[in-house]
């Protein structure tokens, strides 16, 4: 008689990956690093400027080139705080919980950013609030030198 | 315009949370095997396969190769086909094309997923930019849930209805042979489900299952030989949004799907959705998101959602019943979750529904749902 028991295989990879950040993302990262800065891409035909920034407007197919700066205070427009774990793929480790997250509409800028927000109280969280970014004192030149965005007082 | 097309096959696995007794390939062959005896046909009238999952989920990024034997690709035109959540509605509108463009007759798509095999949201953050986006993405549904608040706030929604819908669906469910929750539930027991990020709760969710679908696609000629009732396809439509998931002006309200849709009714004659439309299988990875969607599908004036929801009007004995299936929120296996949409759609318009069919069905849509808010649609029909 053969073992009718079904069987699992584990495998156990790593898999280290190194992304090009691009031309936008590179200047963009330098700035924030640097000068605390946050720019944006603007688009010579609509005038939307992007965050992220980026190569091309999608609505115009045209390449951006013009750069602005813009925030770094921004509206809350969309906002929740997470109460159940999961694996964060960057770190391998259960993201820890609560955490606030929301949807940010910085100012000056046509496209929203997600991020963390620091106020894990659902209660103190409002559609329309002005929000600030917290920034780490030591920067590395990732999107992560913004460690959350907080309430403005 | 290209040709008549019809579906005359569906097959589908029974979707669970685990199927440790197969593995990819044996679960895909299920699949397969249904949709061809369902079709009435033999491997040998398939002019071509195509198949696709959602990758990064179990890592396998070669089905196409890995399947070749059991899925009948070996010898026969076939490619992969993967965009995320619409991963089994695109591999069906290129089906249709394919037949459509005349130049294959009979054509199947298989969409799978076997999620037990990987870490479903550490994979679905690896969708996202990895220099923008990995860092703060919070997962299908801290990110439904920051988007749902604005949902409820702008067209006046409450935690009411969104609960209704998981029930509604759950209910529907309870009759479906295939699907993986069955969960005999009410609106109590989904208020009072534990919050995962809020305004979701543990039971506004989907699962995360296992499972495969697949469907026969042929020409006008072949589907009248093959059976008595085909299942036209009348409209196909898809819309992509931007990179970024911040990009769009209003999130859950899918500007995707208020394109596809109004693109869809017009090549289907379609003037009223909620009259003309006898079913809708829809693509909704949470319940907000059937709040969101059906708006979106133009059944009512812009944000009267709840007016609808309110009536009843989306439930089995309703106007227009919304997921006969028990939808997304009872069975989802991401490749194949959005083909479970349309396959059940041609189910009812074949009347192959048994517990859970609508009855008089001749008009079905369909929709796909991915990553960023875009959207898929199909309408199909008992006649040309």
């Amino acid at each position: 008689m053969s073992d009718r028991k079904p069987r699992r295989i584990s495998y156990h990879a790593v898999l280290p990956f190194r992304y090009s950040a691009g031309q936008a993302a590179s200047r963009f990262f330098s700035e924030l690093r640097d000068h605390k800065r946050i720019m944006a891409t603007r688009c010579s035909r609509c005038g939307k400027a992007y965050v992220p920034p980026r190569p091309v407007c999608g609505e115009c197919f045209l390449p951006l080139e013009e750069w602005v700066e813009v925030g770094p205070r921004g509206t809350l427009v969309g906002y929740t705080v997470v109460y159940f774990p999961f694996l964060d793929p960057l770190t391998g480790k259960e993201r820890p919980v609560p955490y606030g997250y929301g949807f940010i509409l910085l100012d000056g800028v046509a496209t929203k950013i997600q991020h963390f927000i620091e106020e894990t109280d659902i209660n103190r969280l409002r559609f329309g609030l002005k929000v600030e970014p917290v920034f780490e004192e030591e920067r590395h030149g990732t999107f992560a030198d913004i460690r959350c965005f907080r309430i403005v007082e | 315009m290209g040709r008549n097309v019809a579906i005359v096959g569906t097959g589908q696995t029974h979707h669970k949370a685990k199927r440790d007794d197969v593995n990819i390939v044996e679960l895909i062959h299920e699949a397969v095997v249904r949709c061809l005896e369902d079709a009435e046909i033999s491997i040998d009238h398939v002019d071509a396969v195509l198949i696709g999952n959602m990758e990064h989920f179990e890592g396998i990024n070669l089905s196409d190769m890995w399947a070749s034997d059991v899925s009948g690709a070996r010898g026969r035109f076939g490619m992969k086909i993967t965009t995320g959540g619409s991963t089994g509605t695109s591999l069906s509108l290129a089906a249709y094309y394919h037949v459509a463009s005349g130049l294959f007759d009979t054509v199947m798509c298989i969409g799978w997923q076997k999620q037990s095999e990987g870490d479903t949201t550490a994979g679905l953050i690896s969708a996202t930019d990895p220099v923008w986006e990995r860092a703060s993405f919070a997962g299908a549904f801290g990110t439904f849930a920051a988007a749902a608040v604005q949902f409820m706030k702008e067209y006046g929604l409450s935690e009411e209805h969104a609960a209704k819908v998981a029930v509604k669906n759950r209910q529907n469910g309870l009759r479906n042979p295939y699907a993986h929750l069955k969960l005999d539930i009410t609106v109590n027991d989904v208020l009072n489900s534990r919050m995962l990020a809020y305004p979701i709760r543990m039971l506004d969710m989907c699962p995360a299952s296992e499972g495969a679908c697949a469907m026969i696609f042929t020409c006008e000629e072949k589907a009248k030989r093959m059976t008595n009732r085909p299942a036209w396809v009348a409209a196909a439509e898809t819309r992509h949004d931007s990179p970024f998931i911040g990009d769009v002006p209003m999130f859950m309200d899918l500007r995707t799907l208020r394109a596809a849709s109004a693109a869809a009714y017009k090549k289907a004659g379609i003037t009223n959705p909620l009259k003309e439309l006898d079913v809708i299988e829809l693509y909704e990875p949470v319940s907000w998101a059937e709040l969101s969607f059906l708006d979106s599908l133009w059944l009512c004036e812009r944000g009267k959602i709840r007016e609808l929801i309110d009536k009843g009007a989306t439930t089995m004995e309703g106007e227009l019943p919304v997921n006969p299936s028990g939808g997304v929120l009872c069975t989802n296996p991401i490749g194949a979750t959005a083909m479970c949409r349309v396959a059940e759609a041609a189910i009812q318009i074949r009347g192959q529904g048994d517990k859970r069919q609508v009855p008089n069905v001749r008009t079905a849509l369909a929709t796909g749902y991915g990553g960023n808010w875009w959207s898929d649609v199909m309408i199909l029909k008992s006649s040309l």
